[in-house]
């Protein structure tokens, strides 16, 4: 029998890698993109082990949900690469360097 | 099973703003060819109305409906108010500026009534599911809205920074919400907090844990330190008249997100954000007074300006006593009408071709357009909190809420910052009086709507500094019930 804490082992272990995929990552923005996603996952991951282990269908609803904005999401970051990358011939992370922060 | 539809009433203005957008949608594909202005009316009609619609509900006793997770009460009807009238003072502001530089304009003020949207949902939200979702629909539109004027490189680069920042904090603060949604068995903010004094005493780690990451990603939003990172990139590389609608509506969504998260679900855990607050707020402060001192782009120093008033706000929650959350919403409603002079005075100095960014640029603006630059007089002087302005009841109304709950060392500590504060400020009025401005040309406003806003918008913070009672007794009433 897997337990609940198992689960939520790997979704904090999902999180991490994602968190770590955007700090690391100094060439690609689509890499970037995919750390986000990967985060929503580590997300859904959570929610669903609770919404089994509590025998309540909402965590489940809100899995739904979370996919379809996620999907949204990355339409829209995408659609911004593109222009990004129509002006600069380049989608390096650290061409990203207009603006000082 | 009996079916019985919930009532409809409580999301009314949420409705009424949906279906307009359908209409000002079509209206933009069907008429706007032969007559320009027809989609910027009915973007007015639809933000006024929904404004109308608030003000009519408001007295209405608090209602909880859609199953628990939509609430109407007048804590969210007054943020909702402000939320669409400066909604509507930014489509005044930025109608010319849209015209000049050839922005989709159709596509600007969609976004701005889908973000508006949003922002009702958010602010009237009930349970973790209509948060997220409230917050995601105001966000993404932010993050297009940027990129509309996209012949400029740095538009693209704020757009995508932004972006990336805003998705980070959704995942922060959806972690956070499914550690809560394991410890409380619930998704619903009133059966949470019925859960929470059991949970935690049961399961201290995770709801601890949950509620790091839930403050984390709220305070990502609203853009204080040490998340602060974004907040002046965007203002900076956003176009002038996307940085005014982004100070300000969203604000007020950010802090609505704060005080349903934190104050209403978690007031058992009090002590641990009650820490959290202070240390994020002093940081804030610091990091926005001192580093704004540095600034010779005007955006970025409001940027700065912004990271430290949205310390000062948190003061009120860390009060933790209903008159602090009072003065902590009045305070954020001042800030926004502030910064909506601030940003809308930015805007409307812009022309074709010239984006107006340094502070070296309001240089002699008094020679060139004296009522404009009492405006910005009186919006900088309030912003640096100078008696009798707005700003400063509002500073006094968070610090004397942090006295009245024993906690003296903080207000000693924000008013030094305050003080270094004042300087970047009246600088703004010492370069706009006495000196010589770069060009002779004066400064005509075309339009007969930015001249009404920027007066109204001016007027406003003087009159509200002579008279701030109505409006202190509406926020404290909102939490007293």
């Amino acid at each position: 029998m897997i337990s609940l804490t198992d689960y939520l082992v790997v979704g904090a272990i999902l999180f991490s890698l994602s968190l770590a995929g955007m700090v690391m990552n100094r060439n690609n923005l689509i890499v970037l993109l995919m750390s986000v996603e990967l985060m929503l996952l580590a997300v859904n991951m959570n929610f669903i082990a609770f919404a089994s282990f509590l025998q309540d269908s909402a965590g489940q609803i809100f899995v739904f949900f979370i996919l379809a904005v996620a999907a949204a999401e990355t339409a829209l970051g995408l659609a911004i690469l593109i222009i990004l990358f129509r002006t600069r011939q380049s989608i390096n992370v650290t061409d990203l360097d207009a603006l000082k922060g | 099973m009996n079916f019985t539809p919930p009532d409809f009433l409580p999301a009314i203005g949420e409705m009424f703003t949906l279906g307009m957008i359908c209409v000002v949608m079509l209206a933009y594909l069907f008429f706007d060819k032969a007559n320009r202005g027809i989609t910027y009316f009915l973007a007015q009609i639809t933000l006024l109305g929904a404004a109308i619609i608030a003000i009519s509900l408001y007295g209405h006793p608090t209602e909880i409906t859609f199953d628990g997770s939509f609430v109407l009460d007048s804590k969210s009807l007054l943020l909702k108010i402000f939320i669409l009238l400066s909604s509507v003072f930014v489509l005044m502001y930025t109608r010319t500026y849209i015209r000049d530089n050839e922005i989709a304009h159709g596509e600007f003020y969609l976004l701005v009534l889908f973000s508006v949207l949003g922002m009702e949902v958010l602010v009237s939200a009930y349970s973790f599911l209509t948060l997220y979702l409230g917050l995601e629909i105001f966000s993404l539109p932010l993050y297009a809205m940027i990129a509309l004027r996209h012949n400029r490189p740095v538009c693209q680069e704020a757009a995508m920074k932004y972006f990336l920042m805003g998705a980070i904090a959704s995942g922060f603060l959806l972690y956070g919400m499914s550690l809560v949604y394991g410890a409380c068995a619930s998704l619903n903010i009133q059966e949470i907090v019925s859960m929470m004094t059991i949970s935690a005493a049961t399961q201290p780690m995770m709801l601890t844990v949950g509620l790091v990451f839930i403050a984390a990603g709220a305070l990502f939003k609203l853009g204080v330190a040490p998340f602060h990172m974004w907040v002046p990139d965007v203002y900076e590389g956003a176009p002038n008249a996307m940085a005014l609608f982004i100070a300000t509506a969203p604000k007020l969504a950010g802090f609505a997100l704060l005080l349903r998260l934190l104050v209403e679900t978690m007031p058992a855990l009090f002590p641990q954000w009650d820490y959290l607050l202070i240390a994020v707020a002093v940081l804030s402060m610091a990091v926005g007074n001192i580093i704004a001192i540095a600034q010779d782009n005007i955006k970025r120093m409001l940027a700065y300006s912004s990271i430290a008033n949205m310390g000062y706000m948190l003061l009120g929650l860390i009060a933790g006593t209903p008159r602090g959350y009072g003065s902590a919403m009045f305070y954020i409603i001042i800030y926004v009408v502030m910064s909506l002079g601030a940003f809308g005075i930015i805007t409307l100095l812009s022309r074709k071709g010239f984006e107006l960014e340094k502070i070296d640029d309001f240089k002699g603006l008094n020679a060139r357009n004296p009522w404009l630059a009492l405006m910005m007089l009186l919006i900088m002087f309030s912003m640096a909190g100078v008696p009798p302005s707005v700003g400063f009841f509002a500073k006094v109304g968070v610090l004397e809420s942090l006295v009245r709950a024993d906690i003296v060392w903080l207000p000693a500590v924000a008013l030094v910052f305050a003080i270094i504060g004042a300087y970047y400020y009246l600088r703004v009025v010492k370069v706009m009086y006495f000196d010589e401005p770069l060009e002779k040309t004066p400064v005509i406003l075309e339009s007969f709507d930015s001249q009404l806003a920027i007066s109204i918008n001016g007027l406003a913070v003087f009159f509200l500094g002579l008279f701030p009672t109505a409006l202190i007794e509406l926020c404290q009433k909102a939490f007293s019930a």
